[in-house]
């Protein structure tokens, strides 16, 4: 694209830069990170935990790949002004050090730790919207601390998806509007795949170091039978999502109720009013307007966002998720057990 | 062990006393250390040679040094002087420690093979800054054929009150990176992954693992009654206690305590389909619900 060939003629200017806004437009497939910024993430997240940690990652944006080369973490937050602005001194301090060792510092996203994988929070979705306002290409990296335990690498890119931006961006979470685009819990987050790339000296110096040792700590992990604590937590958490829900739910109700009864006022009040009009046309008076906005009961109940239920769904399906993952490993774990015995 | 390196300052002759032996025993590298260092060497400015940087971690209570983050330092280097920048060491160091108090300064890294007569200047800068720093080389252009990452130490050498020179001794270094086992070094040694390993993709790794260690065993164990491979006790104590490590139960308990555990799981997986169903069922009610 950047040395385009006379031959090529006929493409004038304004062609070639459509085709470089297209290709702008191509939407984001995976997400390549380098080791190191594996590495770095998970550094942090464990030493921090259970305590919640955030970063922040730094990259290019190539096509549809977003390159994940480094990051840097921001130290924990205290809630008051002048942390703010410590903070945001920080944030430049180090992004003004790291170019000047010829880092990318170009912001492509954050990444926070989470627990047992509930990073659905509207904090999150807020978050997201700030960065997506300066950067138009950005991504959440998502890591579990307390799944490490298992074995698993628990790294996860998600962006939201680009109708529920538009819809939180114009308020839109109502019923009506939801129904109108179709938009369903699931639609909310869009994972990405994660792509793991090294440099070819670090790749050297891995294979170089690490002898090919026949097991590792993380298969050890992967085969150890005690999967109660994990899945105890994991069903606790859901319970409290389930109680979240039917709260939800219940707020619905509510509305509904609500809604149902101001309906029947409105119908009751209009009935009257044209019952009163007819009266007054037979003696001849001027009939009364049927529309009265200073009366309370025409006044429209707002209804409830949707945008908790929703997220309360997707956590409760992470987790379901998560008890048929470790579920599944138990059974091999399980089966492998039982054939070991009959040896 | 100890290969005492004298720095361009002067050779020193033999009078020479390592003044303190009382510094720190030896160290422990993480990976994310290696991989910062070798990141900031592919990233280093057009004419550097070489790149230096700042080394975080803490001292062990036994004296050996742990190394667990690491900073690359702008600097510049001539035939005989250095400039290492130290507003910039100084920056980075007052961010690190915001984010984690507990890294504190323990040394400087430098690549390269071995210790080089610019090294001494500016360990003595770091040696200003924390007591006895250690000085970590990486040999990121393979000399010796081999990726070499050493640990040493610098000790006064005096005659007097004249000062001598400096001595780099090597410490023993432990690169076991603990941090990366987690990661898996499959991810970390290729240049490549296309995706990560989901649960069940890395049990199978692992199972496969298994097999084919037992296999090897099986193999060898019927080497040795063959007499193809001549025994060694040692191996077959630890065979022997491996197998005996195994419980034995009765079959019958056995086989209650597999049953029980594999209906656990079950119910652990119905009840997440049923919550599942459930998921499906409130949305569907919510969106019959806005129809009204």
């Amino acid at each position: 694209m950047a040395n385009p060939a006379p031959a090529a003629g006929g493409k004038s200017f304004l062609q070639a830069m459509s085709t470089v806004t297209e290709e702008a437009a191509v939407p984001l497939r995976v997400v390549q990170m380098e080791g190191l910024a594996v590495l770095k993430i998970i550094k942090h997240c464990e030493e921090f935990a259970p305590a919640l940690v955030t970063g922040q990652l730094l990259g290019l944006d190539v096509g549809s790949v977003l390159e994940v080369t480094n990051c840097f973490p921001f130290p924990i937050r205290e809630d008051d002004e002048e942390a703010d602005a410590d903070g945001a001194n920080y944030q430049l301090e180090m992004m003004r050090c790291l170019r000047e060792v010829n880092v990318d510092n170009n912001t492509v996203g954050w990444y926070q730790s989470c627990l047992l994988g509930s990073f659905q929070t509207v904090e999150l979705i807020e978050t997201f919207m700030n960065y997506q306002e300066n950067i138009r290409r950005c991504v959440c990296i998502v890591y579990d601390p307390s799944r490490s335990s298992q074995g698993v690498l628990a790294l996860k890119a998600l962006k939201l998806t680009d109708s529920f931006m538009d819809l939180y961006r114009n308020n839109g979470l109502t019923g009506e509007k939801l129904r109108e685009k179709k938009l369903s819990w699931v639609d909310i987050f869009e994972e990405i795949p994660i792509k793991v790339s090294n440099s070819a000296l670090v790749s050297a110096f891995m294979k170089e170091l690490e002898p090919e040792s026949p097991v590792s700590q993380c298969d050890f992990d992967r085969l150890k039978l005690s999967t109660a604590p994990f899945m105890e937590r994991n069903l606790e958490f859901m319970i409290g999502c389930m109680d979240g829900l039917s709260s939800e739910q219940n707020k619905f109700q509510y509305y509904y109720r609500n809604l149902g009864r101001q309906q029947s006022q409105q119908q009751a009040w209009l009935q009257k009013r044209r019952q009163e009009n007819m009266s007054r046309k037979a003696a001849g008076e001027e009939p009364l307007p049927e529309e009265d906005p200073s009366n309370p009961i025409f006044k429209p109940l707002p209804e409830p966002s949707r945008l908790e239920g929703y997220l309360v769904t997707n956590q409760i399906s992470s987790y379901c998720n998560h008890i048929n993952g470790v579920a599944g490993q138990s059974f091999n774990r399980l089966y492998l057990m039982k054939a070991l015995q009959e040896d | 062990m100890a290969a005492p390196e004298t720095s361009a300052r002067g050779a020193g002759p033999a009078l020479l006393f390592p003044s303190s032996s009382s510094s720190s025993s030896s160290a422990r590298v993480e990976a994310v250390v290696v991989f910062t260092i070798c990141d900031s060497f592919v990233r280093r400015p057009d004419q550097a040679e070489r790149v230096i940087g700042t080394l975080l971690g803490s001292v062990l209570p036994d004296g050996t040094v742990h190394v667990r983050n690491a900073y690359v330092v702008p600097h510049s280097e001539s035939a005989d002087q250095v400039a290492l920048d130290i507003e910039y060491h100084h920056n980075m160091y007052a961010s690190h420690q915001k984010v984690n108090p507990k890294e504190v300064l323990v040394g400087w890294f430098s690549t390269g093979f071995g210790v080089s007569g610019g090294s001494t200047l500016i360990h003595e800068f770091y040696s200003r800054e924390v007591q006895s720093p250690i000085h970590l080389t990486v040999d990121t252009g393979f000399t010796m054929g081999e990726a070499s990452i050493k640990a040493y130490v610098s000790s006064n050498l005096s005659l007097g009150d004249r000062h001598l020179a400096a001595q780099f001794q090597e410490i023993p270094l432990d690169l076991k990176m603990l941090d990366a086992e987690k990661v898996g070094f499959e991810m970390l040694k290729s240049t490549m992954v296309e995706k990560l390993p989901n649960d069940l993709e890395g049990m199978e790794s692992s199972m496969q693992k298994l097999y084919a260690l037992i296999d090897e065993i099986y193999k060898y164990v019927d080497d040795v009654v063959e007499a193809r491979v001549a025994p060694d006790n040692k191996i077959g104590r630890f065979i022997a206690d491996t197998v005996s490590s195994m419980p034995k139960l009765s079959p019958a308990s056995f086989d209650r305590l597999f049953n029980d555990k594999i209906q656990d799981n079950l119910a652990l997986v119905y009840l997440s389909s049923i919550t599942r169903t459930q998921i499906a069922v409130a949305e569907k009610l919510n969106t019959a619900a806005q129809v009204l």
